[in-house]
């Protein structure tokens, strides 16, 4: 019963082939027995997964089952869960047992699903290759001596290895689509605002969104279904209307107008990438799409105003951090600066300090104009280039990362060359806009994703336009050697 | 653009962040090379453009003026380091 989608498993629930709780003991055997090779999981909420197991199983007996009651999924350890330590990857938070739900948590926890735990994370989701987490890195499936992407590499990385058949990620960077890239699945980055942030530790506020990770887009389109929404405890989440994600999934793609920006096949990226992504273009065609050059001329800009205005959200929603009233606090404080700059000091690792000094820098006297100002200008000049091209086609398509997954210790020295690996993906982010990466084939042995942009609000369009591609080919279901 | 040792100093206090001596080189080093990253922005032309904050120039909601907070004190205290009597407890400030 392991290795199979959400889909699949709903429906082997349904037909009594078996019970959420011999599923769940499953994953939490296979947990036990195989995450020492990866490291995907921070806490496995054993305890937790089986009760709200037993508990689908007895609403399934009672006729009160719907679309997710009694499968089991994982929460990107960013998500504060009730009575569970939500540590955000941090040493800052290791003694953190959270008093309350996020909202994401609570509606998968209405929804019935079971928790199997929390997955590993670049800290406080500071990373794009899960090295900064202070619980270790984590390992890509499909090569051990080799990154799973991040920060959601743990969500990813769990997934890819069968530990779990999909998992909640949050996408402030790319944290959802790269390591989506890296682990061959189907990560869906929603529009700003489609899925509450109540509960979902800060990094970047105007940045951050939740998103499912899966192996197909029909699993990601479930799990939108569940977690997208208006919620009063978030005044940033859009107050629309949310669709049956599931339900256009199968619909036509003729005369589909697709845009390749001819900044996304720069010189930058990887050339058997940039083969693959166009076989990929390809199909599309096959299947009744039109294609089409455009432009995104400030593609490159996006990673400067990114490393701006992320670490400056992230300088001012880190202030929290106090030693106060949660979270760590350092032995025998002299005076209250001194608890202040030893907790942080020893609480937060080197990349989260050096984000938070970047903030701090860009927002103090005499510089904001120059820095934080700035960037926001070029923020709306990156917005502009997509509304004027999403006026003339569809979706957007490239590749989702300049390379395939890279080695452990490769990029940690020179912090600017692991902040150039999210140049294809920073843009939506400061724009608002929803993208996916879907698997689109292997290069030596490792996953390369697809991205595909599309209009605010269109993420029944870009499941729809990612499931008819996993209808076409079968990338998204190749499993690692010996899985 | 490149800051040096008295800068990377200032700037850990005003993020009241302690930093070992020995690191400060590498943080002058890396916090360099990220502003330098940063500087390719300065030569776009930006005079006419209006900031962008929130990708739909959102306003905040507002809502009827009702209590719908319950009382948690003790639930959300639970996890402080230090309280006494529904207070959290910090090292003394006023001699």
């Amino acid at each position: 019963m392991l290795n199979k989608t959400l889909a699949e498993l709903a429906k082997g629930l349904e037909q009594g082939e078996f019970s959420s709780v011999e599923l769940t003991q499953a994953y939490l055997e296979r947990i036990k027995n195989e995450d020492s090779k990866y490291n995907s999981f921070i806490t496995v909420t054993e305890e937790l997964a089986l009760q709200q197991a037993t508990a689908a199983d007895t609403s399934r007996a009672a006729g009160n089952a719907t679309a997710m009651t009694g499968l089991p999924i994982a929460h990107k350890d960013i998500f504060c869960t009730e009575g569970v330590r939500t540590s955000a990857g941090s040493k800052m938070l290791d003694n953190f047992i959270s008093p309350y739900d996020a909202t994401v948590v609570r509606k998968f926890n209405a929804a019935g699903t079971v928790t199997l735990g929390k997955t590993n994370m670049d800290e406080f989701a500071m990373g794009s290759s899960n090295e900064s987490s202070f619980y270790g890195p984590t390992r890509n499936p499909w090569d051990t001596d080799r990154v799973p992407g991040g920060s959601s590499g743990g969500s990813a990385a769990a997934i890819a290895a069968g530990l779990t058949p999909a998992a909640t990620g949050t996408d402030t960077g790319g944290s959802i689509r790269q390591p989506a890239a890296f682990c061959n699945l189907t990560g869906l980055k929603p529009t700003y605002g489609r899925v509450s942030r109540y509960g979902m530790i800060a990094y970047a506020s105007s940045l951050d969104q939740g998103g499912p990770m899966a192996h197909t887009a029909e699993d990601a389109a479930m799990m939108m279904n569940v977690m997208a929404g208006t919620d009063p405890l978030d005044s940033t989440s859009a107050e629309r209307n949310v669709p049956d994600y599931t339900a256009n999934l199968d619909a036509p793609l003729t005369g589909l107008k697709i845009g390749l920006p001819k900044e996304f096949f720069s010189a930058r990226l990887d050339p058997a990438m940039a083969t693959l992504i166009q076989t990929a273009v390809k199909e599309y065609e096959a299947l009744g799409a039109t294609i089409k050059e455009v432009s995104l001329p400030n593609t490159a800009l996006s990673v400067p105003a990114y490393y701006i205005i992320a670490p400056a959200e992230a300088s001012s929603n880190l202030s929290r951090f106090d030693g106060v009233r949660y979270g760590y606090r350092c032995e025998d404080p002299k005076d209250l600066e001194d608890m202040y700059k030893r907790t942080r000091g020893e609480g937060f690792g080197s990349e989260v300090k050096r984000r938070i000094m970047v903030g701090t820098y860009a927002l103090s006297e005499g510089f904001y104009d120059a820095y934080y100002k700035k960037a926001q200008q070029i923020r709306r000049l990156i917005q502009q280039d997509f509304i004027r091209v999403l006026s003339e086609v569809d979706v957007i398509m490239g590749p989702t990362t300049p390379t395939p997954a890279f080695k452990l210790g490769e990029k940690t020295s020179d912090p600017v060359d692991m902040y150039m690996e999210d140049i294809f993906t920073l843009s939506l982010n400061l724009a608002g806009l929803p993208g996916m990466s879907i698997p689109c084939g292997m290069t030596n042995g490792l996953p390369v994703g697809l991205q595909i942009i599309g209009n605010y609000f269109a993420e029944e369009k870009l499941l729809n336009v990612a499931h008819k591609f996993q209808q076409a080919t079968d990338w998204h279901t190749l499993k690692p050697a010996g899985l | 653009m490149a800051l040096n040792r008295t800068d990377v100093e200032k700037i850990a206090h005003l993020a009241r962040l302690q930093i070992d001596d020995n690191d400060v080189p590498e943080y002058a080093q890396n916090l360099s090379n990220i502003l330098d990253l940063i500087g390719q922005m300065q030569n776009i032309d930006t005079s006419d453009i209006e900031p962008l904050a929130h990708p739909f120039d959102a306003v905040q909601r507002l809502r009827a003026d009702k209590i719908t907070e319950l009382n948690q004190r003790e639930h959300l205290q639970s996890v402080a380091p230090a309280v006494a009597n529904g207070l959290f407890l910090v090292p003394k400030v006023i001699e």
